[in-house]
């Protein structure tokens, strides 16, 4: 595996840190590989947006931070505008149709979903959008596997919201499944 | 055992000045002290910087003598550490007040258990007689030569306001009393303040010409009047000497110990 | 055994490594970035028997520490900038007396409030000098969660030897990264215990008689030796002296135990070195995009190096000296307006060679800010 950069972005609440931290913890525990996540405050995250970084490799990561990403993922209208030019060409976008339209023309694979919607329709909460994000991504990249990122939930949620969280990852693997 | 067991006479001469209020504390906190029958191991005596704080090298317990200003702190972390430690702090009134006032204020609102003696001589002596935050208003100092402008604190509401469990004011005049208060401050189980009025004839008694060290403490015997007494009821004015707040609150290091023992010992390493 | 490896933040890896350490009192008060080592300990000491108190100023915090200290126990604090600037009296008492101790200092950009949440490395020269009066300090540096943790570890074992603070400077990249960490297990890696005087009841004890080989046995608050602490300078019992002859020699014994170790205690890692034209010196997380400029270099036949020091104080100047013997060119990176370049041009025997790579506006400096400046420096232009 050659060495991956993922940018989540989004707004304060939406879990944008937890996901990138759990995608990077799945990695390194789970898979074997090495991972560094970073996040950003102050003038990189302009305008309040949450920024997390994630460097994935088999090889040591030495600059942990993420400039042109390999994946990024826009969870609110600002941060597509502020990071959707950062994008390596060739790279996915995956934003989520209730918050992002995309405007902008981008040498990368676009991917809209509708995960905002599906978390509200089937669960009836947004509180585990953030980990629907991650299954889709997760399919949509095969970064690492679905059961790792499960693994990472059960040591981590609290296990009165777990149940919450293990069909939040569902529905994001489904939908990815389904775009494709 | 007398008074000079419990010094370090290899030390001496001290460095205090003839007439100086702190001696008479010094041999008072020992004779507290003996009273009590504490063991010279189990004893840490912290002090900050100033004339009264000198006082720890001189006497044969475990003594640290440290910053202006910070010596409640460095005893929090030793009492803490250690709670079987009895920990006494002298304090002169610009080193528990001025700088220090912050960390005196916080070792009052938490109540451990510490005893801390503030020998209130209204002046700041060792560095040759400046203003203090208990020179009262009027009265002259290097730094207020036409007089202070400054109000003084308010000791003993400042110390209840903050919490105090034990505060309590004496003189230097009245030593067996003294003896006593320095005892109970001792033995309580909390943050304890013992304020005792202290002369200092070379920089306060000169500039306010107040005569010699034996004139000083006279009005400290005519000045001061016990708590509740007939004498104080006729001279409202009488500064009033006695035991002021003496309750029964939870003491940090106890409450720690009872938190370490709740969660269990699950140490990893 | 299998291998504990973990995934979590600089200053978790702190934490973990302090208690490895044996930390037993922690004093301190909430700063960013450094503020999750105070509350991940509120959480964690009790549980291990160990205290926890928060104080109500960084200058409490680093009192109470050193009175923790001398009744014997393993103790620490940690802040960030302003927080640092109000430890330094009492880092100076803690010197001055020789009472082991840990001070973490998770770097912001500064001065004054300065950038609280953004990394920086402009206290270097604090760490050395910030506490008034000739002396000298420990100060120690790491690149990576799994380095914090044993430049942790060894932040407790220097402090126990040579009975002194010693500074973890570390910086918000690091402090605040997540990624893997292998703790070690218990006795894998060595935990040096404070050395106690062998001096019986009813004997002198000298608190402050150095032995020959510079180390003083220490005897604890609460012990059968009662003896005299203080900031002033003191003569072997630890009463306070005037005497010129005794300050000569306490001053030269508090420079000296160190400043003659430099070398020989000295962390740092290499990088290429064995036969690189330039030389690339850093520290901290800077390394971390200095090495990967040096790996991307290497793959196109460039011949560049790094040397990466961990420990920054005492200064390792002849170690840097030899390092950069031979070198065409030495470029320091570092995120402040060079206080280890200007240590790096006193050490070296060609000072006009060594060249300065950093930024100092918040954001953490890029493998293509130091690839700029080798550029210009190897003549390529900017």
């Amino acid at each position: 595996m050659n060495t991956k950069r993922i940018v989540f972005s989004g707004s304060g609440g939406q879990g944008v840190i937890t996901a990138a931290i759990i995608l990077a913890e799945a990695a390194v525990i789970y898979e074997g590989l090495n991972a560094v996540q970073t996040q950003s405050y102050g003038p990189e995250a302009r305008g309040g947006a949450t920024k997390a970084d994630v460097v994935i490799s088999e090889e040591p990561i030495h600059y942990p931070k993420v400039i042109h990403p390999h994946i990024l993922v826009c969870l609110t209208q600002k941060a597509y505008n502020n990071f959707s030019g950062i994008i390596h060409p060739g790279g996915l976008l995956l934003t989520d149709s209730h918050y992002v339209k995309q405007e902008r023309k981008v040498d990368a694979r676009r991917v809209e979903l509708g995960m905002y919607r599906a978390v509200m329709d089937k669960i009836g909460k947004p509180i585990a959008f953030n980990i629907c994000m991650l299954g889709a991504m997760t399919r949509l990249t095969g970064l690492v596997r679905a059961e790792s990122i499960m693994e990472v939930l059960e040591t981590k949620i609290p296990v009165d919201f777990l149940e919450i969280n293990k069909r939040a990852l569902e529905i994001g693997l489904q939908l990815a499944e389904t775009h494709q | 055992m007398a008074v000079k067991d419990y010094l370090r006479q290899r030390f001496f001469p001290q460095i205090w000045c003839p007439g100086c209020g702190h001696g008479i504390v010094m041999a008072n906190m020992i004779r507290a002290i003996e009273r009590l029958r504490l063991k010279k191991d189990e004893i840490v005596v912290v002090s900050g910087i100033g004339c009264s704080s000198r006082m720890p090298g001189y006497l044969d317990f475990h003594t640290l003598h440290t910053l202006h200003g910070r010596a409640l702190a460095f005893a929090t972390g030793a009492k803490m550490s250690h709670p079987k430690l009895t920990v006494i702090v002298p304090m002169g009134d610009g080193d528990a007040l001025a700088i220090g006032g912050n960390h005196f204020i916080h070792a009052a609102r938490r109540n451990m258990d510490l005893t801390a003696i503030i020998m209130n001589n209204s002046i700041y002596g060792m560095t040759g007689g400046q203003s203090s935050p208990m020179t009262p208003f009027g009265k002259k100092a290097t730094t207020a030569t036409s007089g202070t402008i400054d109000h003084a604190f308010d000791f003993v509401g400042l110390a209840r306001g903050a919490g105090a469990s034990f505060v309590a004011r004496t003189t230097t005049y009245h030593a067996k009393e003294m003896i006593k208060i320095i005892a109970k401050a001792i033995k309580h189980k909390g943050f304890a303040v013992v304020e005792v009025m202290s002369q200092c004839p070379t920089y306060y008694g000169r500039k306010n010409k107040l005569g010699s060290a034996v004139d000083m403490m006279k009005r400290f015997k005519e000045g001061t009047a016990l708590i509740g007494s007939k004498k104080k009821a006729k001279h409202p004015d009488l500064i009033e000497r006695g035991i002021f707040v003496d309750e029964e609150r939870p003491e940090y290091s106890t409450s720690y110990l009872e938190l370490i023992e709740r969660l269990g010992n699950s140490t990893t390493y | 055994m299998r291998a504990d490896v973990r995934f979590m933040q600089g200053n978790e890896a702190i934490v973990e490594g302090a208690l490895y350490a044996g930390l037993h009192f922690y004093a301190g008060y909430p700063i960013t970035p450094s503020t999750e080592i105070t509350e991940i300990l509120s959480e964690r000491l009790p549980g291990t028997g160990g205290k926890f108190i928060q104080m109500e100023d960084e200058i409490a915090s680093m009192c109470a520490i050193i009175g923790a200290s001398l009744t014997g126990f393993k103790v620490m604090t940690a802040t960030s900038g302003p927080g640092f600037s109000l430890m330094q009296e009492a880092i100076g008492y803690a010197v001055m007396t020789e009472v082991p101790s840990v001070v973490v200092n998770v770097q912001r950009g500064g001065p004054g409030t300065g950038l609280p949440t953004s990394v920086a490395q402009g206290d270097v020269m604090q760490a050395r000098w910030g506490t008034h009066g000739d002396h000298s300090i420990i100060g120690l540096t790491a690149s990576s969660v799994q380095d914090a943790f044993l430049m942790t570890v060894e932040a407790f074992n220097l402090a126990e030897t040579f009975r002194t603070p010693v500074i973890l400077l570390f910086d918000e990249l690091v402090g605040h990264m997540r990624e893997k960490v292998v703790i070690p297990q218990p006795g894998e890696i060595e935990v040096v215990e404070r050395l106690r005087t062998s001096v019986p009841q009813g004997t002198n004890y000298h608190p402050y008689l150095v032995r020959e080989d510079g180390r003083l046995p220490i005897s604890d608050f609460g012990g059968v030796h009662r003896y005299n602490v203080t900031g002033l300078v003191h003569d072997m019992w630890g009463f306070p002296s005037s005497d010129p002859k005794v300050a000569y020699d306490l001053i030269h014994h508090l420079v000296d135990k160190l400043e003659h170790r430099a070398d020989t205690i000295a962390h740092y890692k290499e990088y290429f070195t064995e036969d690189a034209e330039v030389l690339l010196i850093s520290y901290g997380s800077s390394a971390r995009s200095a090495l990967h400029m040096v790996e991307d270099r290497r793959k196109r036949g460039v011949k560049v190096g790094l040397l990466e020091l961990q420990s920054l104080w005492p200064f390792p100047g002849e170690t840097v000296r030899k390092k950069c013997e031979g070198r065409s060119h030495v470029l320091v990176v570092e995120m402040n307006m060079g206080q280890i370049y200007q240590e790096v041009k006193k050490a070296v025997s060609k000072p006009e060679k060594v060249f300065l790579a950093n930024r100092f506006d918040g954001v953490f400096i890029s493998p293509a800010d130091i690839l700029r400046l080798l550029n210009v420096i190897q003549g390529k232009g900017v």
